[in-house]
Protein backbone atom coordinates (compact mmCIF):
# COMPACT_ATOMS: atom_id res chain seq x y z
CA UNK A 1 0.00 0.00 0.00
CA UNK A 2 1.62 3.64 -0.91
CA UNK A 3 0.90 6.59 0.85
CA UNK A 4 0.92 9.64 0.37
CA UNK A 5 4.56 11.15 -1.79
CA UNK A 6 6.16 12.88 0.72
CA UNK A 7 9.99 12.59 -0.42
CA UNK A 8 10.76 16.03 -3.05
CA UNK A 9 13.58 17.59 -4.61
CA UNK A 10 15.72 19.59 -2.90
CA UNK A 11 15.57 22.54 -5.14
CA UNK A 12 13.37 22.74 -8.09
CA UNK A 13 15.69 24.00 -10.84
CA UNK A 14 13.96 27.04 -12.82
CA UNK A 15 12.08 26.30 -15.60
CA UNK A 16 13.66 29.09 -18.07
CA UNK A 17 17.84 29.69 -17.27
CA UNK A 18 17.82 32.20 -19.51
CA UNK A 19 15.03 34.11 -18.04
CA UNK A 20 16.00 33.69 -14.51
CA UNK A 21 20.08 34.77 -15.62
CA UNK A 22 18.40 37.94 -16.94
CA UNK A 23 16.53 38.63 -13.81
CA UNK A 24 18.86 38.54 -11.41
CA UNK A 25 20.57 40.95 -13.39
CA UNK A 26 17.12 43.18 -13.72
CA UNK A 27 16.82 42.74 -10.10
CA UNK A 28 20.21 43.57 -8.62
CA UNK A 29 19.85 46.74 -10.31
CA UNK A 30 16.84 47.52 -9.35
CA UNK A 31 17.03 46.79 -5.79
CA UNK A 32 20.55 49.08 -5.50
CA UNK A 33 18.56 52.07 -7.99
CA UNK A 34 15.40 51.74 -4.97
CA UNK A 35 18.27 52.28 -2.49
CA UNK A 36 20.09 55.34 -3.49
CA UNK A 37 16.72 56.73 -4.43
CA UNK A 38 16.08 56.55 -0.51
CA UNK A 39 18.91 59.00 -0.04
CA UNK A 40 17.01 61.87 -2.50
CA UNK A 41 16.99 64.86 -0.42
CA UNK A 42 18.65 63.68 2.68
CA UNK A 43 22.25 63.42 1.32
CA UNK A 44 25.65 64.85 2.93
CA UNK A 45 25.94 67.40 0.00
CA UNK A 46 24.23 68.65 -2.74
CA UNK A 47 26.79 67.56 -4.80
CA UNK A 48 26.08 63.44 -3.37
CA UNK A 49 21.77 64.44 -3.65
CA UNK A 50 22.91 65.02 -7.95
CA UNK A 51 25.17 61.93 -8.17
CA UNK A 52 23.23 59.78 -6.14
CA UNK A 53 19.82 60.66 -7.99
CA UNK A 54 22.27 60.39 -11.06
CA UNK A 55 23.51 56.74 -10.69
CA UNK A 56 19.87 55.23 -9.20
CA UNK A 57 18.34 56.79 -12.51
CA UNK A 58 21.27 54.61 -14.45
CA UNK A 59 20.41 51.35 -12.16
CA UNK A 60 16.39 51.35 -12.33
CA UNK A 61 17.24 52.38 -16.22
CA UNK A 62 19.08 49.67 -16.40
CA UNK A 63 17.01 47.03 -14.45
CA UNK A 64 14.07 48.25 -17.03
CA UNK A 65 16.21 47.02 -19.57
CA UNK A 66 17.16 43.44 -18.13
CA UNK A 67 13.77 43.05 -16.47
CA UNK A 68 12.11 43.44 -19.98
CA UNK A 69 14.50 40.97 -21.67
CA UNK A 70 13.45 38.54 -19.03
CA UNK A 71 9.95 39.27 -20.04
CA UNK A 72 10.44 38.31 -23.60
CA UNK A 73 12.95 35.51 -23.04
CA UNK A 74 9.61 33.79 -20.24
CA UNK A 75 7.46 34.30 -23.23
CA UNK A 76 4.64 34.83 -20.63
CA UNK A 77 3.85 38.89 -21.39
CA UNK A 78 5.04 39.95 -18.45
CA UNK A 79 6.53 43.42 -18.49
CA UNK A 80 9.78 45.18 -16.81
CA UNK A 81 7.01 46.82 -15.14
CA UNK A 82 5.10 43.58 -14.22
CA UNK A 83 7.95 42.05 -13.07
CA UNK A 84 9.14 44.99 -10.96
CA UNK A 85 5.82 45.56 -8.97
CA UNK A 86 3.89 42.62 -8.94
CA UNK A 87 6.18 39.73 -7.69
CA UNK A 88 6.55 39.19 -4.36
CA UNK A 89 10.10 38.78 -2.33
CA UNK A 90 10.54 35.04 -2.54
CA UNK A 91 10.16 36.17 -6.13
CA UNK A 92 13.00 38.58 -6.36
CA UNK A 93 17.00 37.40 -7.44
CA UNK A 94 19.04 40.02 -6.67
CA UNK A 95 21.99 39.69 -4.50
CA UNK A 96 22.14 40.20 -0.61
CA UNK A 97 24.54 42.86 -0.87
CA UNK A 98 22.27 45.23 -2.93
CA UNK A 99 19.17 44.80 -0.59
CA UNK A 100 21.40 46.03 3.04
CA UNK A 101 19.84 49.09 4.10
CA UNK A 102 21.24 52.56 3.38
CA UNK A 103 23.04 52.58 6.99
CA UNK A 104 25.03 55.93 7.28
CA UNK A 105 26.70 57.40 4.09
CA UNK A 106 30.07 55.11 4.57
CA UNK A 107 27.93 51.88 4.10
CA UNK A 108 25.98 53.22 1.27
CA UNK A 109 29.36 53.95 -0.56
CA UNK A 110 31.23 50.89 0.76
CA UNK A 111 28.11 48.67 -0.37
CA UNK A 112 28.17 50.78 -4.09
CA UNK A 113 32.06 50.57 -4.67
CA UNK A 114 31.54 46.40 -3.76
CA UNK A 115 28.70 46.37 -6.27
CA UNK A 116 30.30 48.69 -8.85
CA UNK A 117 33.45 46.84 -9.17
CA UNK A 118 32.08 43.39 -9.88
CA UNK A 119 29.27 45.40 -12.13
CA UNK A 120 31.81 46.65 -14.45
CA UNK A 121 33.99 43.35 -14.60
CA UNK A 122 30.68 41.54 -15.38
CA UNK A 123 29.18 43.86 -18.24
CA UNK A 124 32.50 44.04 -19.17
CA UNK A 125 32.27 40.14 -20.24
CA UNK A 126 28.71 39.93 -21.21
CA UNK A 127 29.01 42.70 -24.01
CA UNK A 128 30.90 40.31 -25.76
CA UNK A 129 28.89 37.45 -25.25
CA UNK A 130 26.96 35.02 -27.37
CA UNK A 131 23.44 36.50 -26.95
CA UNK A 132 22.54 39.69 -28.43
CA UNK A 133 20.20 41.40 -26.56
CA UNK A 134 22.10 40.94 -23.44
CA UNK A 135 25.22 41.84 -25.22
CA UNK A 136 24.16 45.38 -26.19
CA UNK A 137 22.05 45.61 -22.86
CA UNK A 138 25.59 45.15 -21.39
CA UNK A 139 27.66 47.13 -23.79
CA UNK A 140 25.29 50.59 -22.70
CA UNK A 141 25.22 49.79 -18.93
CA UNK A 142 28.75 49.13 -18.79
CA UNK A 143 29.55 52.81 -20.04
CA UNK A 144 27.42 53.85 -16.68
CA UNK A 145 29.50 51.79 -14.20
CA UNK A 146 32.15 52.58 -15.18
CA UNK A 147 31.08 56.37 -13.84
CA UNK A 148 29.93 54.51 -11.20
CA UNK A 149 32.72 52.57 -9.98
CA UNK A 150 34.64 55.97 -10.33
CA UNK A 151 32.82 58.18 -8.06
CA UNK A 152 32.70 55.32 -5.63
CA UNK A 153 36.32 54.60 -5.62
CA UNK A 154 37.19 58.44 -5.24
CA UNK A 155 34.67 58.41 -1.86
CA UNK A 156 35.76 55.23 -0.53
CA UNK A 157 39.27 57.07 -0.69
CA UNK A 158 38.03 60.09 0.45
CA UNK A 159 35.95 58.57 3.56
CA UNK A 160 39.17 55.91 4.17
CA UNK A 161 42.14 58.60 3.94
CA UNK A 162 40.09 61.48 5.42
CA UNK A 163 39.22 61.95 9.14
CA UNK A 164 39.75 59.31 11.78
CA UNK A 165 35.83 59.18 12.25
CA UNK A 166 35.79 58.37 8.19
CA UNK A 167 38.01 56.01 8.18
CA UNK A 168 36.25 54.19 11.48
CA UNK A 169 32.90 54.65 9.53
CA UNK A 170 34.26 52.99 6.35
CA UNK A 171 36.07 50.19 8.24
CA UNK A 172 33.04 48.97 9.73
CA UNK A 173 30.86 49.58 7.36
CA UNK A 174 33.64 47.24 5.03
CA UNK A 175 34.01 44.46 7.79
CA UNK A 176 29.51 44.35 7.72
CA UNK A 177 29.68 43.91 3.56
CA UNK A 178 32.68 41.94 3.17
CA UNK A 179 30.38 38.45 3.56
CA UNK A 180 28.15 39.38 0.98
CA UNK A 181 30.52 39.66 -1.85
CA UNK A 182 31.02 35.83 -1.92
CA UNK A 183 27.62 35.68 -3.59
CA UNK A 184 28.55 37.45 -6.88
CA UNK A 185 30.64 34.88 -7.79
CA UNK A 186 28.50 31.60 -6.80
CA UNK A 187 27.40 29.51 -10.13
CA UNK A 188 24.83 27.39 -10.33
CA UNK A 189 22.49 24.96 -12.24
CA UNK A 190 21.28 28.51 -14.37
CA UNK A 191 25.49 30.05 -15.47
CA UNK A 192 25.74 26.37 -16.50
CA UNK A 193 22.91 26.47 -18.60
CA UNK A 194 22.98 29.39 -20.19
CA UNK A 195 26.42 29.28 -21.06
CA UNK A 196 25.41 26.51 -23.43
CA UNK A 197 23.32 29.35 -25.09
CA UNK A 198 26.75 31.75 -25.41
CA UNK A 199 26.73 33.59 -22.05
CA UNK A 200 29.98 32.34 -20.59
CA UNK A 201 31.18 33.96 -17.81
CA UNK A 202 34.49 33.27 -15.97
CA UNK A 203 33.61 33.63 -12.14
CA UNK A 204 36.75 32.70 -11.03
CA UNK A 205 39.20 35.06 -13.65
CA UNK A 206 36.29 37.58 -12.36
CA UNK A 207 37.00 37.37 -8.94
CA UNK A 208 40.62 37.25 -9.21
CA UNK A 209 40.30 40.62 -11.43
CA UNK A 210 37.69 41.61 -8.90
CA UNK A 211 40.03 41.36 -5.55
CA UNK A 212 42.92 43.02 -7.19
CA UNK A 213 40.74 45.92 -8.13
CA UNK A 214 39.35 46.47 -4.67
CA UNK A 215 42.94 45.47 -2.70
CA UNK A 216 43.77 48.13 -4.59
CA UNK A 217 41.62 51.16 -3.72
CA UNK A 218 41.06 49.78 0.26
CA UNK A 219 44.77 49.74 0.31
CA UNK A 220 44.84 53.51 -1.07
CA UNK A 221 42.07 54.27 1.32
CA UNK A 222 44.26 52.71 4.35
CA UNK A 223 41.47 50.48 5.14
CA UNK A 224 41.74 46.58 5.81
CA UNK A 225 41.01 44.43 3.38
CA UNK A 226 38.59 41.83 5.83
CA UNK A 227 39.07 38.42 6.55
CA UNK A 228 37.75 35.59 4.61
CA UNK A 229 34.45 34.75 6.10
CA UNK A 230 31.11 31.99 5.31
CA UNK A 231 29.46 33.91 2.68
CA UNK A 232 25.25 35.32 2.93
CA UNK A 233 23.86 33.65 0.62
CA UNK A 234 20.07 32.78 -0.90
CA UNK A 235 19.48 35.63 -2.64
CA UNK A 236 19.65 33.76 -6.18
CA UNK A 237 16.97 31.67 -4.98
CA UNK A 238 14.74 34.22 -3.75
CA UNK A 239 15.47 33.48 0.65
CA UNK A 240 16.19 37.20 1.19
CA UNK A 241 16.79 39.27 4.21
CA UNK A 242 13.97 40.60 6.25
CA UNK A 243 14.79 44.68 4.89
CA UNK A 244 14.02 43.36 1.35
CA UNK A 245 9.99 42.82 1.86
CA UNK A 246 9.96 46.06 3.44
CA UNK A 247 11.43 47.49 0.61
CA UNK A 248 8.98 45.94 -2.04
CA UNK A 249 5.94 46.91 0.26
CA UNK A 250 6.74 50.67 -0.10
CA UNK A 251 7.92 50.39 -4.18
CA UNK A 252 5.09 48.35 -4.97
CA UNK A 253 1.95 50.48 -3.47
CA UNK A 254 0.06 52.27 -5.64
CA UNK A 255 0.83 49.83 -8.54
CA UNK A 256 -0.73 46.87 -5.96
CA UNK A 257 -3.55 49.44 -4.88
CA UNK A 258 -4.56 49.82 -8.73
CA UNK A 259 -4.19 46.73 -10.68
CA UNK A 260 -4.22 47.01 -14.22
CA UNK A 261 -4.22 50.76 -14.16
CA UNK A 262 -2.55 52.53 -16.56
CA UNK A 263 0.50 55.54 -14.96
CA UNK B 1 9.04 103.90 -1.02
CA UNK B 2 11.26 104.13 1.89
CA UNK B 3 14.81 102.57 2.60
CA UNK B 4 16.70 102.44 5.79
CA UNK B 5 19.20 104.50 6.32
CA UNK B 6 22.80 102.96 5.30
CA UNK B 7 25.66 103.34 6.60
CA UNK B 8 27.87 104.66 4.02
CA UNK B 9 25.13 106.99 1.88
CA UNK B 10 24.86 105.92 -1.79
CA UNK B 11 27.17 108.44 -4.25
CA UNK B 12 23.89 109.91 -6.34
CA UNK B 13 26.21 110.48 -9.20
CA UNK B 14 26.88 106.63 -9.12
CA UNK B 15 23.11 105.58 -8.56
CA UNK B 16 21.87 107.95 -11.56
CA UNK B 17 24.47 106.16 -13.92
CA UNK B 18 22.96 102.97 -12.58
CA UNK B 19 19.60 103.35 -13.27
CA UNK B 20 20.10 105.27 -16.34
CA UNK B 21 21.90 101.71 -17.60
CA UNK B 22 19.29 99.91 -16.15
CA UNK B 23 16.62 102.44 -18.15
CA UNK B 24 19.15 101.49 -21.39
CA UNK B 25 18.20 97.41 -20.57
CA UNK B 26 21.61 96.63 -19.91
CA UNK B 27 22.14 93.78 -17.96
CA UNK B 28 24.28 94.54 -14.62
CA UNK B 29 27.48 92.17 -14.17
CA UNK B 30 29.32 90.99 -11.04
CA UNK B 31 31.79 93.32 -11.28
CA UNK B 32 29.74 96.38 -12.20
CA UNK B 33 29.01 98.70 -9.13
CA UNK B 34 25.51 98.19 -7.91
CA UNK B 35 23.77 99.86 -5.43
CA UNK B 36 24.06 98.11 -1.54
CA UNK B 37 20.59 97.26 -1.51
CA UNK B 38 19.83 96.01 -5.14
CA UNK B 39 23.15 93.65 -4.23
CA UNK B 40 20.92 92.72 -1.22
CA UNK B 41 17.40 92.40 -3.40
CA UNK B 42 19.15 89.82 -5.33
CA UNK B 43 20.87 87.82 -2.66
CA UNK B 44 17.67 87.53 -0.75
CA UNK B 45 15.39 86.69 -4.42
CA UNK B 46 18.46 84.56 -6.01
CA UNK B 47 18.82 82.66 -2.41
CA UNK B 48 14.81 82.09 -1.41
CA UNK B 49 14.96 80.38 -5.53
CA UNK B 50 18.31 78.06 -4.47
CA UNK B 51 16.62 77.03 -1.28
CA UNK B 52 13.13 76.59 -2.74
CA UNK B 53 15.09 74.00 -5.06
CA UNK B 54 16.79 72.60 -2.30
CA UNK B 55 13.25 71.80 -0.14
CA UNK B 56 11.39 71.18 -3.46
CA UNK B 57 12.85 68.13 -3.33
CA UNK B 58 11.80 66.69 0.01
CA UNK B 59 7.97 66.64 -1.03
CA UNK B 60 8.77 65.03 -4.33
CA UNK B 61 11.45 62.73 -3.19
CA UNK B 62 8.42 61.62 -1.21
CA UNK B 63 7.07 59.62 -3.67
CA UNK B 64 10.31 58.34 -6.05
CA UNK B 65 10.10 55.05 -3.88
CA UNK B 66 6.52 54.56 -4.14
CA UNK B 67 6.37 55.80 -7.99
CA UNK B 68 3.70 53.14 -9.60
CA UNK B 69 6.01 52.61 -12.92
CA UNK B 70 9.61 52.45 -13.86
CA UNK B 71 9.52 55.09 -16.70
CA UNK B 72 7.89 57.78 -13.73
CA UNK B 73 10.44 56.34 -10.96
CA UNK B 74 13.24 57.31 -13.86
CA UNK B 75 11.56 60.88 -14.58
CA UNK B 76 10.68 61.68 -11.34
CA UNK B 77 14.23 61.04 -10.43
CA UNK B 78 15.70 62.97 -13.26
CA UNK B 79 13.08 66.21 -12.09
CA UNK B 80 14.55 65.97 -8.38
CA UNK B 81 18.17 65.84 -10.21
CA UNK B 82 17.59 68.71 -11.98
CA UNK B 83 16.39 70.98 -9.08
CA UNK B 84 19.03 69.72 -6.96
CA UNK B 85 21.14 70.80 -10.44
CA UNK B 86 19.13 74.13 -10.14
CA UNK B 87 19.91 74.90 -6.55
CA UNK B 88 23.24 73.88 -7.10
CA UNK B 89 23.37 76.40 -10.35
CA UNK B 90 21.79 79.52 -8.42
CA UNK B 91 24.18 79.54 -5.64
CA UNK B 92 26.94 79.81 -7.80
CA UNK B 93 25.06 82.85 -9.33
CA UNK B 94 24.64 84.03 -5.61
CA UNK B 95 28.24 83.67 -5.27
CA UNK B 96 29.13 85.86 -7.82
CA UNK B 97 27.40 88.67 -5.43
CA UNK B 98 29.76 87.71 -2.74
CA UNK B 99 28.11 85.42 -0.14
CA UNK B 100 29.10 82.17 -0.28
CA UNK B 101 27.26 79.22 -0.57
CA UNK B 102 27.87 77.78 3.34
CA UNK B 103 26.86 80.77 4.58
CA UNK B 104 23.22 80.78 2.38
CA UNK B 105 23.11 77.08 3.54
CA UNK B 106 23.22 78.01 7.11
CA UNK B 107 20.72 81.07 6.92
CA UNK B 108 18.29 78.43 5.54
CA UNK B 109 18.96 76.17 8.40
CA UNK B 110 18.55 78.46 11.28
CA UNK B 111 15.37 79.87 9.82
CA UNK B 112 16.65 83.45 8.98
CA UNK B 113 16.00 83.00 4.74
CA UNK B 114 13.02 82.11 3.19
CA UNK B 115 11.79 79.57 0.74
CA UNK B 116 9.06 79.14 -1.59
CA UNK B 117 5.82 77.75 0.51
CA UNK B 118 4.23 75.94 -1.75
CA UNK B 119 6.59 72.87 -0.44
CA UNK B 120 5.19 73.57 3.10
CA UNK B 121 2.33 71.35 1.84
CA UNK B 122 2.56 67.64 1.79
CA UNK B 123 2.61 65.19 -0.93
CA UNK B 124 -0.61 62.84 0.19
CA UNK B 125 -0.72 60.83 -3.04
CA UNK B 126 0.64 59.77 -6.70
CA UNK B 127 -1.67 62.25 -8.64
CA UNK B 128 0.06 65.19 -6.41
CA UNK B 129 3.39 64.42 -8.10
CA UNK B 130 1.58 64.99 -12.03
CA UNK B 131 -0.32 68.69 -10.15
CA UNK B 132 3.07 69.73 -8.69
CA UNK B 133 4.77 69.27 -12.35
CA UNK B 134 1.48 70.93 -13.79
CA UNK B 135 0.47 73.85 -11.41
CA UNK B 136 3.59 74.17 -9.54
CA UNK B 137 6.34 73.91 -12.58
CA UNK B 138 3.78 75.68 -13.85
CA UNK B 139 3.64 78.68 -11.90
CA UNK B 140 7.58 78.81 -11.64
CA UNK B 141 7.96 79.21 -15.43
CA UNK B 142 5.46 81.82 -15.57
CA UNK B 143 7.54 83.94 -13.33
CA UNK B 144 11.13 83.27 -14.10
CA UNK B 145 10.10 83.59 -17.98
CA UNK B 146 9.92 87.11 -16.85
CA UNK B 147 13.02 87.12 -14.60
CA UNK B 148 14.89 85.46 -17.35
CA UNK B 149 15.40 89.43 -18.49
CA UNK B 150 15.99 90.11 -15.32
CA UNK B 151 18.51 93.38 -15.10
CA UNK B 152 21.13 91.15 -13.11
CA UNK B 153 23.48 89.02 -15.77
CA UNK B 154 23.94 85.89 -14.06
CA UNK B 155 20.38 85.58 -12.66
CA UNK B 156 18.57 86.01 -16.26
CA UNK B 157 21.09 83.66 -17.78
CA UNK B 158 20.13 81.09 -14.87
CA UNK B 159 16.97 81.36 -15.42
CA UNK B 160 16.91 80.61 -18.96
CA UNK B 161 18.92 78.12 -18.82
CA UNK B 162 16.36 76.38 -15.80
CA UNK B 163 13.13 77.47 -17.59
CA UNK B 164 14.06 74.86 -20.21
CA UNK B 165 14.09 71.95 -18.14
CA UNK B 166 10.90 73.73 -15.87
CA UNK B 167 8.88 73.79 -19.52
CA UNK B 168 10.08 69.65 -19.34
CA UNK B 169 9.01 68.90 -16.01
CA UNK B 170 5.56 70.80 -16.73
CA UNK B 171 4.98 68.85 -19.08
CA UNK B 172 5.99 65.44 -17.27
CA UNK B 173 3.84 66.57 -14.67
CA UNK B 174 0.18 67.19 -17.01
CA UNK B 175 0.94 63.74 -18.73
CA UNK B 176 0.80 62.03 -15.78
CA UNK B 177 -2.18 64.62 -14.68
CA UNK B 178 -3.94 63.55 -18.13
CA UNK B 179 -3.46 60.15 -18.07
CA UNK B 180 -4.43 59.76 -14.34
CA UNK B 181 -7.93 62.18 -15.26
CA UNK B 182 -8.53 59.33 -18.17
CA UNK B 183 -7.65 56.53 -16.02
CA UNK B 184 -10.35 54.01 -13.22
CA UNK B 185 -12.57 56.12 -11.33
CA UNK B 186 -10.10 55.70 -8.25
CA UNK B 187 -7.49 57.26 -10.51
CA UNK B 188 -9.78 59.96 -11.53
CA UNK B 189 -10.40 61.04 -7.98
CA UNK B 190 -7.13 60.97 -6.70
CA UNK B 191 -5.95 63.25 -9.48
CA UNK B 192 -9.38 65.57 -8.61
CA UNK B 193 -8.03 65.40 -5.20
CA UNK B 194 -5.00 66.46 -5.55
CA UNK B 195 -6.02 69.10 -7.97
CA UNK B 196 -8.27 70.65 -5.20
CA UNK B 197 -5.47 70.73 -2.39
CA UNK B 198 -2.74 72.69 -4.95
CA UNK B 199 -4.79 75.24 -6.58
CA UNK B 200 -4.73 77.77 -4.30
CA UNK B 201 -1.56 77.31 -2.85
CA UNK B 202 -0.39 77.28 -6.66
CA UNK B 203 -1.88 80.96 -6.72
CA UNK B 204 -0.49 81.97 -3.68
CA UNK B 205 3.33 80.87 -4.90
CA UNK B 206 3.29 84.52 -7.03
CA UNK B 207 3.24 86.36 -3.76
CA UNK B 208 1.36 89.20 -1.95
CA UNK B 209 -1.40 91.14 -4.10
CA UNK B 210 0.30 94.31 -5.48
CA UNK B 211 -1.29 96.23 -2.96
CA UNK B 212 0.46 94.59 -0.10
CA UNK B 213 3.86 93.89 -1.86
CA UNK B 214 6.84 95.65 0.31
CA UNK B 215 9.97 95.23 -2.25
CA UNK B 216 7.71 95.27 -5.50
CA UNK B 217 8.35 98.92 -6.54
CA UNK B 218 11.72 98.71 -6.07
CA UNK B 219 12.46 95.66 -8.18
CA UNK B 220 10.05 97.27 -11.04
CA UNK B 221 12.45 100.63 -11.20
CA UNK B 222 15.38 98.15 -10.77
CA UNK B 223 14.02 95.73 -13.87
CA UNK B 224 14.73 92.86 -11.38
CA UNK B 225 10.92 91.91 -12.22
CA UNK B 226 9.09 93.28 -14.96
CA UNK B 227 5.43 92.64 -13.92
CA UNK B 228 3.74 92.73 -10.39
CA UNK B 229 2.63 89.52 -8.39
CA UNK B 230 -0.89 90.04 -9.70
CA UNK B 231 -0.37 90.14 -13.40
CA UNK B 232 1.98 87.33 -12.96
CA UNK B 233 -0.82 85.29 -11.30
CA UNK B 234 -3.56 86.27 -13.69
CA UNK B 235 -1.21 85.21 -16.53
CA UNK B 236 -1.10 81.70 -14.82
CA UNK B 237 -4.98 81.25 -13.71
CA UNK B 238 -5.73 82.37 -17.90
CA UNK B 239 -2.79 79.89 -19.12
CA UNK B 240 -4.33 77.05 -17.16
CA UNK B 241 -8.08 76.97 -16.47
CA UNK B 242 -8.19 76.02 -20.57
CA UNK B 243 -5.28 73.27 -19.50
CA UNK B 244 -7.86 72.00 -16.81
CA UNK B 245 -11.21 72.24 -19.27
CA UNK B 246 -8.89 70.06 -21.14
CA UNK B 247 -8.64 67.09 -19.32
CA UNK B 248 -12.34 67.02 -17.77
CA UNK B 249 -11.04 68.77 -14.14
CA UNK B 250 -12.54 71.19 -12.09
CA UNK B 251 -10.73 73.79 -10.32
CA UNK B 252 -11.91 74.21 -6.36
CA UNK B 253 -13.04 78.22 -6.70
CA UNK B 254 -16.71 78.96 -7.32
CA UNK B 255 -16.13 82.12 -8.38
CA UNK B 256 -13.83 81.65 -11.29
CA UNK B 257 -15.73 82.70 -14.60
CA UNK B 258 -14.15 84.36 -17.43
CA UNK B 259 -14.54 88.04 -18.60
CA UNK B 260 -15.01 88.18 -22.06
CA UNK B 261 -14.05 91.81 -22.36
CA UNK B 262 -10.54 91.38 -20.24
CA UNK B 263 -10.25 87.76 -21.74
CA UNK B 264 -9.36 87.01 -17.97
CA UNK B 265 -10.13 84.81 -16.36
CA UNK B 266 -11.58 85.93 -12.69
CA UNK B 267 -10.90 84.05 -9.72
CA UNK B 268 -12.23 84.55 -6.23
CA UNK B 269 -10.10 85.78 -2.72
CA UNK B 270 -7.14 84.00 -1.71
CA UNK B 271 -7.09 83.53 1.78
CA UNK B 272 -4.04 86.16 2.80
CA UNK B 273 -4.74 84.55 6.52
CA UNK B 274 -3.44 80.98 5.61
CA UNK B 275 -0.54 82.82 3.30
CA UNK B 276 1.10 84.51 5.75
CA UNK B 277 0.54 82.01 8.11
CA UNK B 278 2.79 79.71 6.03
CA UNK B 279 5.03 82.14 5.48
CA UNK B 280 5.28 82.71 9.24
CA UNK B 281 6.33 78.71 10.10
CA UNK B 282 3.13 77.32 10.31
CA UNK B 283 2.11 75.89 7.31
CA UNK B 284 1.06 71.87 7.80
CA UNK B 285 5.30 70.69 7.09
CA UNK B 286 7.33 73.85 7.99
CA UNK B 287 9.06 71.84 10.89
CA UNK B 288 9.14 68.59 8.51
CA UNK B 289 11.06 70.67 6.03
CA UNK B 290 13.29 72.37 7.78
CA UNK B 291 14.05 69.78 10.49
CA UNK B 292 14.62 66.93 6.80
CA UNK B 293 17.46 69.23 5.83
CA UNK B 294 18.62 70.26 9.63
CA UNK B 295 19.29 66.38 9.47
CA UNK B 296 20.45 66.13 6.28
CA UNK B 297 23.46 68.21 7.38
CA UNK B 298 24.11 67.20 10.73
CA UNK B 299 24.15 63.76 9.48
CA UNK B 300 26.15 64.83 6.34
CA UNK B 301 28.89 67.01 8.68
CA UNK B 302 31.36 64.03 9.10
CA UNK B 303 31.29 63.54 6.04
CA UNK B 304 32.07 67.06 4.13
CA UNK B 305 35.12 67.00 6.75
CA UNK B 306 36.75 63.48 5.32
CA UNK B 307 36.21 65.12 1.88
CA UNK B 308 37.77 68.24 3.19
CA UNK B 309 40.49 66.57 5.47
CA UNK B 310 41.55 64.14 2.36
CA UNK B 311 41.82 66.92 0.14
CA UNK B 312 43.63 68.83 2.87
CA UNK B 313 46.03 65.54 2.33
CA UNK B 314 46.34 65.73 -1.32
CA UNK B 315 47.57 68.92 -1.44
CA UNK B 316 50.19 68.56 1.20
CA UNK B 317 51.50 65.22 -0.65
CA UNK B 318 51.86 66.99 -3.81
CA UNK B 319 53.87 69.72 -2.38
CA UNK B 320 56.26 67.51 -1.08
CA UNK B 321 56.24 65.27 -3.60
CA UNK B 322 57.22 68.80 -6.23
Amino acid sequence: MTGPTVAAPRETPPANPLAEFLLRLGDDRLVLGHRLSEWCGHAPILEEDIALANIALDLVGQASAFLAAAGEAEGQGRTDDTLAYFRDEREFRNALLVERPNGDFAVTILRQFLFDAWSVLLLDALKTCGYAPLAAIAAKALKEATYHLRHSSEWVLRLGDGTDESHARAQRALDDLWRFTGELFQTDAVDEAVAGMGIRVDYAALRSRWNDMVSDVVKRATLALPADQPAATGGRRGRHSEYLGHMLAEMQSVARAHPGATW
Amino acid sequence: MEQKPQATPEDPAKLAQFQARIDAGESIEPKDWMPERYRKQLVRMMSQHAHSEIVGMLPEGNWITRAPSLRRKMSLLAKVQDEAGHGLYIYCGTETLGVDRAELVDQLLDGRAKYSSIFNYPTLSWADIGVIGWLVDGAAIVNQTVLAKASYGPYARAMIRICKEENFHKRQGFEIVATLAAGTPAQQAMVQDAVNRWWWPSLMMFGPSDTDSPNSAELLRWKVKHKTNDELRQRFVNLTVPQAIAVNLTLPDPDLTYNAETKNWEFGEIDWAEFHEVIRGNGPCNRERLAARRAAHENGRWVREAAEAHAAKQRRRSTEAA
